[in-house]
């Protein structure tokens, strides 16, 4: 998604604490699955783009850790855990 | 005992296991009590008063709620209901506005003042399963033991999971919220809300604001900022023929006039998004098993019935009650699934449960997309007529009404009304 919305100006308010570990990641063959093309819509920070192949990308960097994107697409599209303890997003509000 | 978990369900079985001298480990993921999790805004207070007495004189609430509003909206124009009364501006007030960060980090902070241990930054990766009993957890590598463990590991509960007293929730019981926190100086906060010193104020939004299909915004005042944000049913969000991404629809809510202006000035500081189970009764997990309880958002404790929406009270209800089985087995010295069983009656017996059956048709009745469609865009086409004042002669006033409804028109609106009176 074109950053249209303000999505990276937004994220950047919050505290994210960086983890060299990807805790959500793409089923191997399942980039192209109509099911998995849900997250592009569904997920709140944007993190999922379609590419020009046709397949779908996400970056993890800006994770909510919501989980709308495992409740949307399910457990066979997603490998999908929370992301290390004391790593990911820190709410200082909430 | 172990409790997955330092949210509001967790910390509140904690507090009351370690006021009966239970020793208890609460693990949490985040860096502190609060750091993964997110509110909309408001804790009612009066079901839960009397469960935790000494708990709300030092609360770090944000403001009592006492102006309600709700506003209808139509593509370009808006239908606002304001209620206020003598007893939601007067003590004990009845609800609150309030950031989780800030009051699950107090709580955290009783609860270790009674005795609980909370260990941060440490996830709970699995439970240790010996002969059907579950009897701990594993985390960060280390196996923890424990004669009970209280899963509240919030909505996605990937413990309960684990522990096969549910399956991964599907898009049609669960909605995302998104909210943004904007901090605004409480003197314009005051102002622009019409109110007097530390009062609050709420407003849901309907309509326009979720194009059309089942969800809803809103806005509670805090202390020095507001919590803005919308929420909208998973399933409606992935299907939807407009294609709408989520974030836009906060992003749309936020440019409209009538928003605009309260927010006017206002610095956004934080931008969250949690997931929400509104399946009601008929998609409640498993409360117990062998050696394990569940509660909160983990066991499906949320509930939407339009007017309020609400999660936390029945969070920490369920996780005291949690801890109130658990003293049970401990008493017993059993902890099988039929002695945690103790747990769903008291469940049955609280408000939690009678809630959940008295407003078992509200997900059903809520679903209806003419609720957020077709309605208001029909008051708010009636309201416009009603003021209006043409050039010429006026219409007289029934008939302006009774062009908008026909017969069919009516008979549907019979239907649908059939459902609400369900609630």
């Amino acid at each position: 998604m074109t950053d249209i919305l303000g999505l990276k100006a937004k994220l950047g308010l919050n505290v994210f604490k960086p983890s060299e570990h990807r805790h959500i990641a793409i089923k191997p063959g399942m980039e192209k699955d109509p099911r998995l093309k849900r997250a592009v819509l569904v997920c709140p920070a944007g993190l999922y783009t379609v590419n020009q192949d046709d397949r779908v990308e996400l970056t993890i960097d800006g994770c909510l850790e919501c989980g709308t994107c495992r409740i949307a697409c399910g457990t066979d599209m997603l490998e999908w855990e929370y992301p290390p303890g004391g790593t990911g997003i820190q709410y200082r509000f909430g | 005992m172990i409790v997955v978990g330092g949210g509001l369900a967790g910390l509140a079985a904690a507090y009351t296991l370690a006021q009966h001298d239970l020793e208890v480990l609460v693990l949490e993921r985040g860096d502190y009590a609060g750091a993964k999790n997110l509110t909309g805004g408001r804790l009612y207070i009066n079901p839960i008063r009397k469960l935790f007495p000494e708990l709300w004189r030092k609360a770090p609430l944000e403001r009592p709620i006492v102006r309600e509003g709700v506003m209808i909206m139509a593509a370009e124009s808006s239908l606002s209901l304001n209620y206020t009364g003598a007893e939601l501006a007067s003590e004990p007030y009845q609800s609150y506005s309030v950031l989780r960060a800030k009051f699950d980090r107090w709580f955290a902070k009783e609860v270790e003042r009674k005795g609980a241990a909370i260990v941060t930054k440490t996830k709970v990766d699995d439970v240790i399963i010996q002969d059907g009993q579950i009897c701990g957890v594993r985390a960060d590598g280390e196996e923890l033991r424990a004669d009970v463990v209280i899963a509240c590991d919030g909505v996605l509960s990937l413990i309960a999971e684990k522990a096969g007293l549910r399956k991964p929730g599907k898009p049609k019981d669960y909605a995302v919220g998104i909210k943004e926190v904007i901090e605004l100086d409480a003197a314009l906060i005051e102002e622009r809300f019409g109110l007097e010193g530390n009062e609050g104020a709420a407003c849901l939004f309907m309509g326009a604001v979720t194009k059309g299909v089942f969800g809803g915004g809103f806005l509670y005042t805090n202390q020095n900022s507001l919590s803005l944000g919308i929420v909208v049913g998973i399933n409606e969000l992935m299907s939807s023929e407009s294609a709408v991404p989520a974030p836009a629809l906060l992003e749309d809510l936020k440019q409209r006039a009538e928003i605009a202006r309260l927010i006017k000035d206002g610095t956004p500081v934080e931008y969250g998004a949690h997931v929400i189970p509104e399946g009601g009764l008929a998609s409640l997990t498993k409360l117990y098993g062998p050696g394990i309880l569940v509660a909160g958002d983990a066991a499906g404790f949320s509930m939407n019935i339009g007017i309020t929406v609400r999660g936390m009270e029945y969070a920490m209800a369920s996780g005291y009650y949690a801890a109130q089985a658990a003293l049970k087995a401990r008493e017993k010295n059993d902890y099988s699934a039929q002695v945690l069983s103790a747990y769903e009656v008291l469940l049955n017996e609280s408000f939690v449960m009678k809630d959940f059956y008295s407003f078992k048709d509200a997900p059903l009745a809520l679903s209806n997309p003419r609720i957020y469609a077709r309605y208001p865009e029909l008051i708010n086409d009636i309201m416009a007529d009603l003021y209006a004042v043409p050039d010429g002669a006026k219409e007289k006033l029934y008939p302006t009404i009774k062009k908008y409804l026909n017969w069919r028109e009516m008979l549907t609106m019979v239907s649908d009304m059939r459902k609400v009176m369900k609630l």
